[in-house]
């Protein structure tokens, strides 16, 4: 497959290199603005290398695309193997949007180390393109661990009081997951002689292997997601994390342990996923339900957000593990749509804070008193997160009820309850922020978007309406690799 | 079963040669000082730098290295009658033996200046000990491995007294010289059990006596023990690990980097001709004790690491972890785990040679720069040295995409497939644990604020530095050269 050589090696290579540049350029912070259009322009360019990969791409071959593969360690039978299908696609694509967002958005609020911060994103940025298109096990691991470093920095460097307190327990939390993977991947090494993912997927186990596999890589993947009751790193870092480290992280980061699941689990330890899908479903649930009255009780705004994103992953899960076209497409689509969705919600209150330098929602009031123009973005926001019909939350959502009710009626019932409670803690939080009189003298002074902030926003609503609205384009670039996904998954390891 | 080595007439130097320059260089330096502080009697001009020595031990590595890489490379000989061998193995750890002393002797330079360090002796001493590790290297009996044992440790003790002033470096030594000779004692008493077992000295003749049987397996066990633990107490792992720390902290940092780096390519030498060499036949008994020292080492080391404020007293307790990790892949048995754990002492002295070279650089005269707390806000002070300084630490805690993530890689590839995956769950636990303290330095560096926000005053050998920092990195991006070296090495010789 030559046509469309290189293109998945450009979108990992071309921003780290970018923000390489970036270091290089910017010693100190007399020469800011230089580094801020580069580092605009490395983001560009990335997102502009990735473009092919939407378009040049075969909506009904379920096997890989764009394949690249050459050796890389021989003496371990590592390889340089990049390809991406129709499930790890869009997120190459939404991560490298995301990064032109998170560049502009820490555009006049970091003044302070600018060319480390926009070379931390941009190198993270790579590196995520790196997780999602790796089909080579051990280059999926090095992307999966060294995407925590730029991570840690950004987090412990530009974020808030309780920075790192909250960069550490990030850190060790992920890592502690991902150690156990690594002995998994040596594990499926020692019994397929490769480290193909692929290989993987056609390789027998017995059960009692596929088990401790599965605690391992649930480990891995359900810190990152993360699941109850493994999540109790996310709102620490998510609160202390400067804007643009929460809108990766909501964004990009948590997808990665939902796509470890597609990727990972369900092909390769499917009769230990059948097993133990009682326990995933009743951890999603709790993450949807329980997760969901947490965030009902949060007065910080991004704390509030952050559980609203727990929950929205635990409809993600949820979708995964009942074993059905619904339920698999519904969460990937929600993966994408949370993508959006919680970006945004984390960049309007970056934009609040910003201004007030308060993330209570007690500080705020009236707001759309002095930024009409920002309430009703917040709004669309806000709705897309309670899964209105007509935004993209609508129709992950409602494709997983869906695929639920075809296996157990209660447990779709129970996952129903997030459209209430969604509704609930979003648009309360969102009534207390822009409705009701002005609260402080603050408020009423404040200004409205400015461009920068406007075309950010925008963005991300023309993305979330387009979604709900018609989010065939999206299923059709899915649907083929979906269904070879579930092909597998329904057939049993253990008689091969 | 090992290839035999073709075995030279009694006489021919050849394959000695690098050791025996070293060993003329070594004495000129002690000659050219001699004479040149001839009558001289006042401490302070004494104490002036002199950089004869400097020059000439620098001059005699890399002939010795010249000669290892261009006179013999790659074969397998046996000389002196069967008291030195010379093998592919031995060339490789020989020449990043001379790699390490020459880096350790070139970013000491300033430190030992400053200091009033700077004299012959200590570039003699250095040479002697690097003598030692060479002829541990090439050691095929227990009389040539004893003798480059001792050599080595008697020119360490020396070296980490070398500040006669310094009550610390004193106590220090006199620790480490007490359980040396601690140890040398238990090794020979093994050594002695053994040749009563085998009756012979030479490793090789030794395994063939064991592998056709053993009349007292009761004293064999006794003689593994013994053995074993004078290894583990060389190696510096739990249980026979006191001395490190102190050592560590005590000796002058010059001292410390030195002692970090090549002895512990010594030291696995010395474990991979006595236990495989001369103790393959009895791996079931060795192959258990290695694994309770690997596993009490990783814990102990990592464990303790935490609660240090010193960081080189910190690296101490990782070297402990280190060398545990390298045990884990001597204890598969395996010539593949061979290589894995010869890559592994290879990347760690790469690392550590980075870690104390910061440290070295950092500090200068009546500043010791050892204190994780003096690394507060570098990153804002000297971004550079902080992000060298941070690109160690994240190699060291086994972060891809550094090379110390490859290091554990093998190690860990190479323990699963012998089916020791239980042990491989436990190292990469404690790794999780590793991972705290050296992020804590990180930390340090880019999260707290700076004393002040003046650049520290550094040393000369940023540029040596640079180079060992991007090392470190690129053999992380393209790890198959290093690794390959190490798997080709020991597949000639092992395999």
């Amino acid at each position: 497959m030559l046509e469309g050589f290189g293109i998945l090696s450009l979108t990992i290579w071309v921003p780290i290199v970018a923000g390489v540049l970036v270091l290089l350029a910017g010693g100190d912070d007399r020469r800011a603005d230089g580094v801020r259009a580069l580092a605009l322009t490395g983001a560009i360019l990335g997102f502009v290398v990735a473009l092919p990969l939407w378009f040049g791409f075969d909506r009904t071959a379920p096997a890989l695309q764009f394949v690249e593969r050459l050796p890389w360690i021989p003496a371990y039978d590592i390889e340089y193997y990049l390809g991406v299908d129709g499930i790890s696609m869009p997120f190459v694509l939404l991560n490298s949007l995301t990064t032109v967002l998170v560049v502009l958005a820490g555009w006049v609020v970091i003044q302070h180390k600018v060319a480390q911060y926009m070379a931390a994103f941009l190198i993270q940025s790579g590196i995520l393109n790196g997780v999602f298109a790796a089909v080579d096990g051990i280059l999926f691991y090095v992307f999966f661990e060294a995407m925590l470093i730029p991570l840690y920095l950004i987090i412990g460097v530009w974020g808030g009081p309780k920075r790192i307190y909250a960069a550490i327990k990030f850190f060790l939390y992920t890592l502690l997951g991902s150690l156990l993977m690594l002995v998994a991947v040596l594990y499926l090494y020692k019994q397929s002689g490769s480290f193909d993912i692929f290989v993987w997927h056609r390789t027998p186990l017995a059960l009692s292997a596929q088990m401790l596999l599965f605690v391992a890589f649930f480990f891995a993947f359900a810190v990152k997601v993360p699941m109850w009751p493994v999540h109790t790193w996310l709102p620490d870092a998510h609160t202390e994390a400067p804007t643009g480290g929460s809108v990766v992280l909501a964004a990009i980061t948590l997808k990665v342990g939902a796509y470890g699941f597609v990727r990972f689990v369900l092909p390769i330890v499917p009769d230990a996923a059948q097993e133990l899908d009682w326990l995933m479903i009743a951890l999603s649930l709790v993450a949807i339900v329980y997760i969901g009255l947490v965030a009902l009780v949060q007065t910080d705004m991004k704390r509030l957000i952050a559980y609203s994103s727990i929950a929205h992953m635990g409809f993600v899960t949820l979708g995964f593990f009942i074993f059905n076209p619904l339920g698999i497409e519904g969460g990937l689509v929600q993966m994408i749509s949370h993508g959006f969705v919680s970006g945004a919600l984390f960049l309007c209150v970056g934009v609040l804070y910003d201004r007030l330098h308060s993330r209570q929602i007690a500080d705020y009031g009236g707001v759309a008193n002095s930024m009409p123009r920002f309430a009703a973005f917040m709004m669309l926001f806000a709705m897309a997160n309670a899964g209105l019909p007509g935004t993209s939350g609508f129709v992950g959502e409602f494709l997983v009820i869906l695929g639920t009710v075809q296996v157990n009626f209660w447990w779709a019932l129970t996952a129903g309850l997030t459209l209430v409670l969604g509704a609930a803690y979003t648009l309360w939080m969102y009534k207390r922020v822009i409705f009701g009189p002005v609260a402080r003298p603050e408020v009423a002074a404040l200004a409205d978007l400015d461009g920068r902030e406007f075309l950010v926003l925008l963005i991300l609503a023309l993305a979330v309406l387009a979604l709900g609205l018609y989010p065939q384009p999206l299923m059709e670039v899915m649907h083929a690799s979906v269904e070879h996904l579930l092909d597998h998954v329904a057939v049993s390891k253990l008689t091969y | 079963m090992q290839t035999m080595p073709s075995t030279l007439p009694p006489f021919t130097l050849t394959p000695a040669l690098p050791e025996l320059v070293l060993l003329v260089t070594a004495c000129t330096i002690l000659l050219v000082e001699a004479w040149a502080t001839r009558g001289e009697r006042r401490p302070e001009a004494l104490a002036r730098p002199r950089a004869a020595g400097y020059v000439l031990a620098l001059l005699g590595l890399l002939t010795a290295a010249g000669l290892t890489l261009f006179v013999g490379w790659g074969q397998s000989v046996r000389a002196f009658g069967g008291l030195f061998v010379d093998d592919p193995f031995a060339d490789l750890l020989k020449f990043v033996t001379y790699a390490a002393a020459i880096v350790a002797v070139i970013y000491s330079r300033q430190y030992l200046a400053e200091r009033g360090l700077m004299r012959g002796e200590y570039f003699a001493l250095l040479l002697f000990a690097v003598l030692g590790m060479l002829v541990m290297i090439s050691a095929a009996h227990l009389l040539s491995l004893y003798l480059g044992l001792e050599l080595l440790s008697l020119a360490l003790y020396a070296l980490v007294a070398f500040r006669r002033d310094d009550a610390v470096a004193v106590e220090a030594a006199m620790k480490y010289f007490v359980l040396g000779a601690l140890a040398s004692g238990l090794l020979l008493y093994g050594m002695s059990l053994m040749y009563g077992l085998t009756g012979t000295l030479e490793l090789a003749a030794m395994a063939e006596s064991l592998a056709s049987g053993v009349k007292n397996p009761v004293v064999l066990a006794f003689a593994v023990v013994f053995l074993v633990a004078g290894v583990g107490f060389k190696l510096g792992t739990a249980p026979f690990h006191m001395w490190v720390p102190d050592v560590y902290h005590g000796a002058p940092t010059a001292v410390t980097l030195f002692i970090g780096s090549a002895p512990k390519l010594a030291a696995f030498a010395f474990v991979m001709r006595l236990l495989v060499d001369g103790l393959q036949p009895a791996v079931a008994d060795w192959q258990q004790m290695l694994a309770v020292m690997a596993v009490l080492s990783l814990a102990l080391g990592n464990l303790a690491a935490i609660m240090q404020d010193n960081l080189k007293r910190m690296l101490a307790y990782s070297t402990i972890a280190h060398m545990g990790f390298l045990l884990l892949g001597v204890l598969t048995a395996e010539v593949e785990g061979y290589g894995a754990a010869l890559y592994y002492v290879v990347v760690y002295v790469l690392m550590s040679l980075g870690a104390f070279g910061l440290i070295l650089h950092l500090a200068r005269e009546g500043h010791e720069a050892d204190a994780i707390d003096d690394y507060k806000g570098l990153n804002a002070r000297a971004p550079w040295l902080a992000a060298l300084m941070g690109i160690m630490m994240l190699s060291m805690s086994g972060l891809p995409p550094f090379v110390g993530f490859w290091a554990k890689l093998a190690v860990l590839e190479v323990l699963v497939a012998a089916g020791w995956t239980w042990l491989a769950v436990l190292a990469v636990l404690f790794s999780l644990i590793g991972a705290y303290y050296y992020l804590r330095v990180v930390w340090r560096m880019y999260f707290d604020p700076p004393h002040s926000l003046e650049p520290p005053v550094t040393g000369q050998a940023r540029a040596l530095l640079s180079v060992n920092g991007l090392a470190v990195l690129a053999l992380g991006i393209v790890p198959q050269p290093l690794i390959a070296l190490c798997l080709q090495a020991m597949r000639a010789t092992y395999g």
